[in-house]
């Protein structure tokens, strides 16, 4: 694969062309998953491919393909060429990087089990026992489980010299509990939405899940939400659980602070973004409690946004993004960081496959720990609403206005829960919702959730980020719009 | 990938001949394979400038195999002898694995495919200068009328094709191009975006122009209560909300008591102007006309004078139920059992001006984003109104809005719809493309208003 590379690296360096670096990459899937005791998923893909990026005459082009034949790689590298002398005929100005340095590493990430060693067998048993296990509550009237594992090896090489080898395993799964009533259809997932939890690990994700032991609880939910009261409107405490946190974080905190979104780059798709740049150091994003960063380091966990250098070669970081409630800090890649004036991009460019250019995406987006007990979070006042799971999720193109709802809630008095409420939404405006954050769980209850499906860019890019978070409260916030029309 | 198609076709011919001698040396003799190969490139632009402009190709096979009830796939885009063996053995191992599924039939037998004509040449040899040049005019419109451009132009061509042991052959090539932009004025913005086979039958410079106007328009946009409004939604606002209920027409779907339509089908849903088809064949639609299993697709009536008739059925929900399939499946396994993917909404008469010169108080919306289901029965979607959204007052555009988001039932807009415009082939992007007409739609339910 490196030699390949460097033979790619090679062709793509002909005169005009004042930078260029390469992906080889080769990946593994393997999905599976059951629906009502049977097996509905039952597959693997291997993928080989390069793409090259070269930067001539002060404008980019990319061209990707799966021949890696030495001819396939020459016309590749020419054609990446080629694409980049026609964006010339719509340039306004030179793409200026910011520096780097030429790094060469080995990089594998940690996994004590390894997935594809496991026997698929087992794998299936596992998700059967749980689709077994669903289906003996009365009431529930679908049970579907699903586990997926992914293994990249990319070999990135730049014309700066550098050479890195990084290999990322992943891990996900989990399980839902339909349950179909009086015209109603009601749903609980374990652990999360979005086919569960996932994570940079192996196989032990699966054990540390412990599937089987939470099936009872999640079926006998989805079935006594059709006998829960519905989910009062007005403004009320709000309580959010860690999973539901982070999609909070994803998308009312990670999305805006991408440098090239507020740059304009997405604005014809994905959006725009309200962090301008006159916000940055003076906007007050949320309250004191408020602590966020973007961190790609092992240190911070094993996160769908880890590892050791992004795919423009940079280091993994940790960068602050929000600092006892002040907006400090976007994610930047290292054309973003120069147009800024910044000294050196902060690591966060990515891309789904070989076949795509990178673009900055969230690596992990982490709410940081509080330093409140759950009993405080939950104790802190007399009447809140508690919300868990998230099931609809929503936010304008600039990221102001948002509406998610939740796969279930509980009234909270004192501190304790007092009934079950079904179809529970709520709604804000970021700023306003972040600055009313009033007690976050500390790091006893701080989870690094996956999600894995965030989708950007033109032809779009689906790929999975990390978001550090514990449960937290939130004061006045408006609930139930969605049902109040 | 050139579009040499006889050669392509004979190259699956050939690979799928060492799939089958593959399988048949490990005992598997019911074999199916998927090809696809796929070649585009797409030029993007922000900032009056282009930014990005990708190429990509590949290919890849994808290999199910089935014995004793059981069934698995796997898939992989080295072609290689070795690597399609090693593709056979993996899809042979998956499938030991698996517990037996009553629920699985043999493989589809030999099915006659009609040909869909859906490349063309042009489009298939675009260059990186035709998209630059093209979107340098585009730009040069905008940024005239003191504006930024943000958009894309693409052009692609595809192959898909389907070969089992039983004598399935299917074959289809097809190209598509796409240009959207997005003009941005001081506080206002305007979005248009089309797509075709043929990128000859797409303008960008009007497109150009129709964004651009959108964005003049609708500066200095008001802030106006939420509440419930009569909208004029243009096709691809249509498309982008409506386009969120077939998945419903799934008969799988209304099976696992997860559809909107479950207990529902044949009784009165929608209103009595509410026709509506999935169409492959459609002049205006794309798109294989065969399903995942090799089926031929057929012409459904979804909706008839407001009342839902027909699902699209695989051949497993198809035995299940003791119907034949519709040629909707997704390739097996899977979850979700089959989905109608080539939508046609029947139009009416009344041009968007005329609805627009017909209403006393309204709101003209350009476009939807972020558009996610709140309550799966009652089909309440939420999202938010985008890039062209006008008060339309005394018969005429007013002033801009700033945008709404809104929490509106599926069965409830489409029981309110005062007026259809001819349908057209629309694009959006929260839902694949259709052809649908525009609507006029009373008490259409805004929550809240963003900042912008």
């Amino acid at each position: 694969m490196k030699q390949l590379a460097l033979q790619a690296l090679d062709s793509a360096q002909r005169p005009g062309v004042t930078y260029a670096d390469v992906r080889i990459i080769e990946s593994r899937d393997r999905e599976l998953g059951t629906k009502d005791g049977k097996p509905s998923q039952v597959s693997s893909d291997e993928s080989a491919g390069i793409g090259i990026r070269v930067l001539a005459n002060g404008c980019w082009g990319f061209a990707a393909t799966d021949d890696l034949t030495r001819a396939g790689i020459e016309s590749a590298a020419a054609l990446a060429r080629d694409i980049a002398h026609s964006s010339a005929l719509a340039k306004k100005h030179e793409v200026t990087l910011a520096p780097e340095a030429k790094h060469e590493a080995t990089w594998v990430s940690p996994c004590q089990i390894d997935p594809f060693s496991v026997s698929v067998d087992e794998q299936l048993a596992l998700l059967t026992s749980v689709d077994d296990e669903l289906r003996r509550t009365p009431g529930v009237t679908l049970a579907q489980t699903s586990m997926t594992f992914h293994r990249s090896r990319q070999i990135f090489v730049s014309s700066i010299g550098s050479v890195i080898d990084q290999t990322r395993t992943t891990s996900g799964a989990g399980f839902e509990a339909y349950c179909f009533k009086d015209d109603q259809i009601q749903k609980r997932s374990y652990p999360n939405s979005f086919g569960g939890q996932h994570q940079l690990k192996g196989y032990e994700l699966i054990h540390e899940l412990a599937l089987l032991k939470h099936a009872p609880r999640v079926a006998e939910q989805a079935v006594a939400l059709h006998s829960a009261d519905h989910c009062p409107e007005g403004r009320f405490d709000l309580i959010l659980d860690g999973s539901q946190i982070g999609l909070q974080v994803h998308e009312s905190i990670g999305h805006p602070i991408e440098l090239d979104r507020v740059l304009g780059s997405e604005a014809n798709y994905a959006g725009m973004s309200f962090l301008t740049l006159d916000k940055l150091n003076h906007l007050r994003y949320g309250s004191d409690l408020v602590n966020a960063v973007c961190d790609a380091r092992i240190e911070h966990g094993p996160g769908m946004g880890t590892f050791a250098f992004d795919d423009e070669g940079v280091p993994a970081q940790s960068a602050d993004i929000i600092r006892n409630g002040q907006f400090v800090g976007y994610m930047t890649s290292r054309e973003t960081a120069a147009a800024i004036g910044q000294q050196r991009s902060n690591g966060t460019m990515r891309a789904t496959s070989w076949a795509r250019l990178p673009l900055i995406r969230m690596t992990n987006v982490s709410l940081l720990p509080g330093e409140q007990t759950l009993d405080e979070v939950f104790g802190g006042v007399s009447h809140a609403i508690y919300m868990e799971t998230n099931r609809s999720w929503s936010i304008d193109d600039k990221r102001y206005n948002f509406q998610f709802g939740c796969e279930i809630a509980w009234e909270i008095k004192d501190g304790k829960r007092v009934r079950m409420l079904k179809n529970p939404t709520y709604s804000g405006i970021t700023t306003e919702f972040w600055n009313a954050c009033a007690a976050v769980a500390n790091r006893e209850h701080w989870v690094l959730w996956g999600v894995p499906n965030c989708g950007k860019g033109q032809p779009e890019q689906v790929i999975g980020t990390g978001h550090g978070a514990s449960p937290a409260r939130f004061h006045n916030i408006k609930v139930g719009a969605a049902y109040a029309a | 990938m050139q579009p040499e198609h006889k050669s392509d076709l004979s190259q699956c011919r050939e690979l799928f001949g060492a799939v089958q001698q593959a399988a048949a040396s490990l005992g598997v003799f019911d074999v199916e394979a998927l090809f696809g190969a796929h070649c585009g490139a797409l030029t993007r632009f922000a900032n009056n400038t282009i930014h990005q402009n990708v190429a990509e190709q590949d290919r890849w096979i994808s290999i199910r195999v089935a014995l004793d009830q059981r069934t698995a796939r796997a898939t992989t885009n080295r072609l290689d002898p070795n690597s399609v063996r090693g593709a056979v053995e993996q899809a042979l191992a998956l499938a030991r694995s698996a517990a037996p599924n009553s629920d699985l039939l043999p493989l589809n037998e030999n099915s006659l495919i009609a040909e869909t004509k859906r490349f063309d040449a042009a489009t298939a040899a675009a260059t990186p200068e035709h998209r630059g040049r093209a979107v340098a005019e585009a730009i040069r419109i905008v940024e005239s009328a003191g504006q930024t451009a943000a958009g894309i132009y693409s052009t692609g061509q595809s192959i898909e094709a389907i070969f089992n042991s039983r004598g399935v052959s299917a074959w289809h090539a097809e190209t598509m191009a796409q240009f959207s932009i997005t003009a941005m004025a001081g506080d206002s913005s305007g979005w248009a975006k089309a797509s075709a086979v043929s990128h000859a039958a797409i303008d960008p410079v009007a497109l150009a122009r129709g964004a651009s106007e959108k964005a003049r328009l609708s500066s200095d946009p008001q802030e106006i209560a939420p509440g419930r409004y009569t909208v004029i939604l243009e096709p691809a606002a249509v498309l982008d909300l409506v386009g969120q209920m077939f998945g419903d027409f799934s008969a799988t779907s209304v099976s696992d008591s997860r559809s909107f339509l479950t207990d529902r089908l044949g009784t009165k849903l929608f209103g009595d102007n509410i026709h509506i088809w999935d169409d492959v064949a459609h002049p205006l639609q794309a798109g294989v006309p065969f399903d995942g299993e090799g089926v031929p697709r057929r012409k459904l009536t979804l909706v008839d004078a407001g009342v839902p008739r027909e699902l699209a059925y695989s051949r497993s929900s198809a035995h299940r139920a003791g119907v034949e399939p519709t040629g909707h499946g997704f390739p097996l396994p899977n979850e979700v059992g089959e989905a109608p993917l080539n939508i046609v909404i029947a139009g009416g008469s009344t041009s968007v001006d005329q609805m627009i010169a017909s209403t006393d108080r309204g709101i003209l919306v350009t476009r939807l984003w972020y558009i996610r289901e709140v309550e799966p029965y009652d089909k309440i979607m939420t999202g938010m109104t985008r890039d062209g959204t006008f008060l339309i007052e005394d018969g005429r555009l007013s002033c801009g809005l700033r945008n709404f988001r809104f929490n509106q039932g599926i069965i409830e807009l489409l029981n309110n719809v005062e007026a259809l415009s001819p349908a057209v082939r629309a694009s959006g992007e929260e839902a694949f493309d259709m052809v649908v007409p525009a609507m006029k739609v009373r008490n259409f339910s805004f929550t809240e208003v963003t900042r912008f």
